[in-house]
């Protein structure tokens, strides 16, 4: 019984972690459909904006106020992938649009350069974080089942990112204009929408997103110049499975591979493990092959 | 330039083809022991660019897996080649992980014929598998790509597991002989060169000869209009798992040639990052010619050789910048430049002596 | 029509410059070799000994996911190279170190193994981290009759004979630790290890290890490299409940499993850990705090109390900061430096033979202690040393063999290991 609540637990941690690697991806290709091979390269950067504020904080600040340092990582790792996806944006993405395939090559590049740039920065070797205190430790559900604060942390971080970013896309102005310009851009453009700009902006809370998500990784992950890497993949991933462009088939597809990779490892080992899941995603994309959650649509080479 | 326009096309080409190849089966002749093993590896990369042109760059559709059947084609001859080594004794890995007996699947592979045979079949069958499922569902563009990558995992990751069969991530490596006669001597050497430079050579006529053809004209209007293709009554997937097997096949291939000169396959070869940098060959060299394939792989590859000597610390950065320029501003790649190099000239030309030829070419780029 | 036929001629005339320009390069470096010479009899090692430099190669990963740990290894070896330079170099001769970026990428190796050798012609070459790199350089070593010194511990099973192991085999390192466990009265051992060659061999000679001695294998589990999330198996580690989790885990996974570990409420109070594949270097990248109490098998740690080490760290931090720290493969590239030069002091030649046939039995006061080549396996002497790690990022040594063990790459003295190496 307690095995199956805590594999449950983890099963569902290992989904708010899928789905918080994949948010950014969501918006920059399910809505943008540019295939952004840096986005692992993002949460690197993500993960060294931590670095970096804690770094400050134990230079420059008193010791009381160590444990106030994740916070301020979180807006500051936010702010600076924010700023890099605004420049990538303005600099190259713009013209890779409606050339998803080029897309995926250019930003493979961008994503070797970013990765050399953090080696040359930081150094090679990885780099420490460490975590504030008043995460460490769990919550004790029941005999034998301890729920860790930094799990709990990233699920409440997630529904949070997908709150903000439900209530920015469907219920703000902002939101609308950068709907309308990725539905019909001629005609967005026509209703006198910027649509550079909102291309741009709409990139870089992609980008910053993915930023977050490096911040909150480096509570349980490593912190690297290649840690992208590991993420790329299963990001698009869950993206694909859940259907680009529908927030909630993000969700859906974060939550199918994080429990069913828990489960199948839980049964087998890790490496079969993944490999089931894998298996399991091409098996189910013959059968659904615009994910769970498709948008609708009659044009035909849409 | 009033020479150049005079010459027949089938003339020029004959002088291209002619110096290529003289370039390339005297190379023996005057390069070291170390360029010659860089140049059959080049050559290697250009068979597998070639496929991967077929599919990308006449059909339309991107493959990051083709590192898998580069692999399987390399392990299959690995495996001849690592038998052929041993003599009468199982590889030694097999011994490290417990194995007492040859496993079965092993076995065949004792004959060249056999490894030859898998190195092109095996490729070419789970491309046919993997192209029966996704083609037939309609799914191409990023999802198909997307699935290749997915692909890539799956296989990687077990290869990498079943250690006491595949020799996990050390891969396969220390062969000494084929048919008999020592790998590292010499003669070895040129003769496996030079079957890589014929076999490039073979590659490059049969995919000329294909995208010449009839096939080749339905593979480019699948690229332009999938969809108009098909109302046009042609069956895309049939058209797509053919290419998209052809080009496996010659993965294998090129495969096959590439462990004979690195002496080493193993999964890293097969990862993502390798699959990706395939793609780049061809990005580079210029998708949709087969000559930029070749061009792209054998530049790319000695590029790569010659940044990261002068520059360990910093050649990925000249890499990563090579790439977003190349995608970005010439998407034609190098044989893209030279073509908008020679539209610019003869435009120049037309403004100054209006002659039927010029007008001629003229309408024949705008239609 | 005319236009596609010139565009390929020029096309293809362009690829054959391409294969000429390649040979345009080898031309000039071998007049640049030759005149560099000067003397006519250049025999294979004459042109890397030309003037008063030496050539050396230095072939490890700068870029890719292992230059984590093989830069500071390429570090190291360049401050041996710089030391002795300053003592006046080898035989006279400075030395001159050729950098090579291997990448990550196996086949990469092979191929700048076989450029050093054949084209920069130099006289040995350091480098390589995991086994796979140097398998793949194996045969160009043998087939060019070139020397390479490989730093790092290893799962055994190889000797060859042109290559240096400078880093412990499995009874240096691996062996000792799990009968220090069995002594400790830790019986029951859950066996983790990332999915390659290394932990499953290593794994496998302590299965054998244990069966024989009376310990007992509760589960063995594997991860594929770069696995992130150690949920599941720490749920599994807790189910079976073992004694002692022997950590055979690579790079970046270190860090996932020690910060969930830690999460899950897991100290080394409550479970004790013995790695393998952790130094000095690594646990500053894990963090300290997640790591304290939890033991490490290496022949060197930062803290071994030896008059050499005291002089290599503090050379190691005036060159690369007063943060950077010395880890077990670090000393070993250094060693390997300063072993490979006495060879060649005593051989008087530069040529591959002379200088292992010198090499065989040749002393070296190390960091570690003294090491001594074996001139059989071409391994050498260490001292196994099992530490503890501290809050500080330090590891203090608990246990110590007592002197240099005789390196055994293929087990033939233990017993127990009949029919694990055939």
């Amino acid at each position: 019984m307690e095995i199956w609540i805590s594999q449950l637990f983890n099963g569902l941690s290992v989904s708010s972690i899928l789905l918080l690697i994949a948010l950014g991806l969501a918006v920059t290709f399910g809505l943008m459909r540019v295939i952004n091979m840096a986005h692992g390269e993002f949460i690197m950067i993500g993960a060294y904006g931590a670095y970096m504020t804690q770094q400050i904080f134990k230079s420059a600040l008193p010791k009381s106020l160590f444990d106030a340092y994740f916070p301020v990582a979180l807006l500051a790792s936010f702010v600076l992938a924010f700023a890099i996806g605004y420049l990538l944006e303005v600099t190259l993405i713009r013209f890779l649009y409606g050339r998803p395939l080029d897309s995926l090559l250019a930003t493979w590049g961008v994503g070797l350069m970013l990765q050399q740039l953090a080696r040359t920065i930081f150094g090679a070797p990885n780099v420490a974080v460490s975590s504030p205190t008043w995460l460490d430790g769990g919550w004790a559900l029941m005999p034998g089942v301890v729920l860790p604060y930094k799990r709990l942390f990233i699920i409440a971080l997630v529904a949070f990112c997908l709150f903000a970013m439900y209530l920015y896309i469907y219920r703000s102005n902002a939101g609308r204009r950068m709907r309308a310009v990725m539905q019909n851009r001629d005609m967005a453009a026509c209703l006198g929408i910027s649509t550079r700009r909102v291309d741009a902006f709409t990139f870089a809370i992609g980008s910053g997103i993915a930023g977050i998500a490096g911040c909150a990784l480096t509570l349980i992950g490593p912190i690297g110049p290649s840690i992208g890497t590991y993420y790329i993949v299963d990001a698009f991933m869950v993206v694909v499975l859940g259907g680009v462009g529908k927030l909630v088939g993000t969700v859906a597809g974060a939550l199918g591979i994080g429990v069913f990779n828990t489960l199948f490892e839980w049964w087998t080992d890790a490496s079969l493990g993944k490999v089931l899941v894998f298996l399991c995603i091409v098996a189910f994309l013959q059968w659904k092959p615009m994910g769970m959650f498709a948008v609708r649509s009659r044009s035909l080479d849409g | 330039m009033q020479w150049m326009s005079r010459l027949p096309r089938r003339a020029w080409l004959l002088i291209g083809y002619a110096a290529a190849a003289a370039a390339l089966f005297s190379a023996p002749l005057y390069l070291n022991d170390f360029r010659l093993n860089l140049l059959a590896k080049c050559l290697a990369f250009a068979i597998v660019a070639l496929g991967l042109d077929l599919l990308w760059g006449y059909t339309g559709i991107l493959s990051l897996g083709h590192g898998v059947f580069f692999g399987l084609g390399a392990y299959a001859m690995a495996m001849h080649l690592k038998l052929a080594a041993g003599g009468s004794r199982i590889p030694d890995f097999m011994g490290w992980m417990g194995l007492t007996k040859l496993p079965w699947f092993w076995e065949p592979f004792k004959s060249f014929a056999f490894a030859a045979a898998m190195g092109l079949i095996l490729p070419s069958a789970l491309a046919l598998l993997l192209g029966f499922f996704t083609f037939r569902n309609r799914i191409r563009g990023v999802y198909f790509t997307i699935l290749t990558q997915a692909l890539v995992i799956i296989t990687v990751t077990l290869f990498v597991g079943q250690q006491a069969y595949t020799g996990g991530t050390n891969g396969l490596t220390g062969y000494t002989k084929l048919f008999g006669y020592s790998l590292t001597s010499g003669t070895a050497k040129t003769m496996a060169y030079l079957a890589t430079a014929a076999a490039l050579l073979a590659a490059f006529a049969v995919c000329r000869h294909l995208v010449n053809s009839r096939f080749g004209k339905v593979l480019r209007a699948i690229r332009d209009g999938e969809n108009r293709t098909r109302f046009l009554g042609y069956d895309p997937a049939y058209y797509q798992m053919a290419v998209f097997a052809v080009s496996a096949g010659l993965a294998g291939l090129a495969g096959m040639l590439f462990v004979l000169h690195v002496g080493i396959i193993s999964p890293t070869m097969m990862a993502i990052v390798p699959s990706i940098e395939l793609v780049l060959l061809v990005a580079i060299g210029g998708r949709g010619t087969l000559i930029g394939a070749v061009i792209g792989a054998i530049l790319l590859t000695q590029a790569k050789s010659q940044l990261s000597a002068s520059y360990p610390d910093f050649w990925l950065f000249l890499l990563g910048a090579l790439f977003i320029v190349v995608t970005v501003f010439m998407p034609g790649g190098i044989v893209g430049l030279i073509r908008q190099a020679r539209q610019a000239i003869l435009r120049r030309r037309s403004e100054n002596e209006i002659t039927l030829d010029s007008i001629v070419s003229k309408s024949n780029g705008v239609v | 029509m005319r236009k596609v036929g010139w565009l390929k001629g020029f096309a293809m005339v362009l690829a054959a410059s391409l294969v000429l320009a390649g040979c345009g390069g080898d031309k000039n470096n071998e007049a640049g070799g030759a005149s560099a010479t000067g003397s006519p009899s250049a025999s294979a090692s004459g042109a890397a000994a030309s003037g008063d430099k030496i050539k050396v190669g230095i072939l490890h990963s700068l870029s890719g996911t292992m230059s984590i740990s093989e830069v500071t290894v390429k570090n190291s070896e360049l401050m041996a190279i710089k030391e002795i330079n300053a003592k006046g170099g080898v035989l006279g001769k400075q030395i001159e170190a050729v950098v090579e970026d291997g990448a990550s990428d196996w086949p990469t190796f092979a191929e700048k193994a076989r450029k050093l050798l054949s084209e920069d012609k130099v006289a040995t070459v350091f480098g390589g981290w995991t086994s796979a790199s140097r398998k793949a350089m194996l045969p160009v070593f043998e087939e060019l009759n070139g020397l390479l010194w490989y730093p790092v511990q290893y799962e055994g099973m190889e000797s060859s004979p042109n290559i240096f192991y400078t880093g412990a085999t499995t009874n240096q390192q691996i062996v000792p630790s799990i009968d220090f466990l069995l002594e400790q009265g830790k019986k029951k051992v859950f066996l983790l290890g990332s999915d390659y060659v290394f932990p499953r061999t290593a794994n496998k000679i302590i299965k054998a290890q244990l069966a024989a001695n009376g310990g007992e294998t509760v589960a063995e589990e594997y991860t594929p490299l770069g696995h992130t999330d150690y949920t599941t198996i720490i749920a599994k580690i807790k189910e079976a409940n073992p004694d002692v989790v022997y950590n055979t885990l690579n790079g970046d996974s270190n860090v996932a499993f020690f910060k969930q570990l830690k999460d899950a409420g897991i100290t080394s109070a409550d479970l004790m850990t013995v790695s393998v594949s952790i130094a000095e270097e690594e646990v500053k990248g894990i963090g300290a705090e997640y790591l304290t109490g939890h033991l490490v098998a290496w022949d060197y740690f930062q803290t071994t109390d030896t008059p050499e080490n005291k002089v290599f760290v503090e050379s190691f931090k005036k060159e690369y900061g007063e943060d950077s720290v010395t880890s077990d493969p670090m000393e070993a590239g250094y060693v390997a430096v300063y072993l490979w030069a006495a060879a060649v002091e005593k051989a008087g030649s530069f040529e591959v033979d002379k200088v292992k046939e010198a090499a065989k039995g040749i002393e070296f006061n190390a960091p570690e202690g003294k090491v001594t080549i074996d001139g059989d396996n071409q391994h050498i002497y260490k001292t196994v040393r099992i530490g503890e790690i501290k809050e500080d990022g330090q590891i203090v040594e608990l246990w110590n063999s007592g002197g240099p063990v005789k390196p055994d790459p293929y087990l033939t003295t233990y017993e127990w290991a009949k029919g694990l190496s055939e």
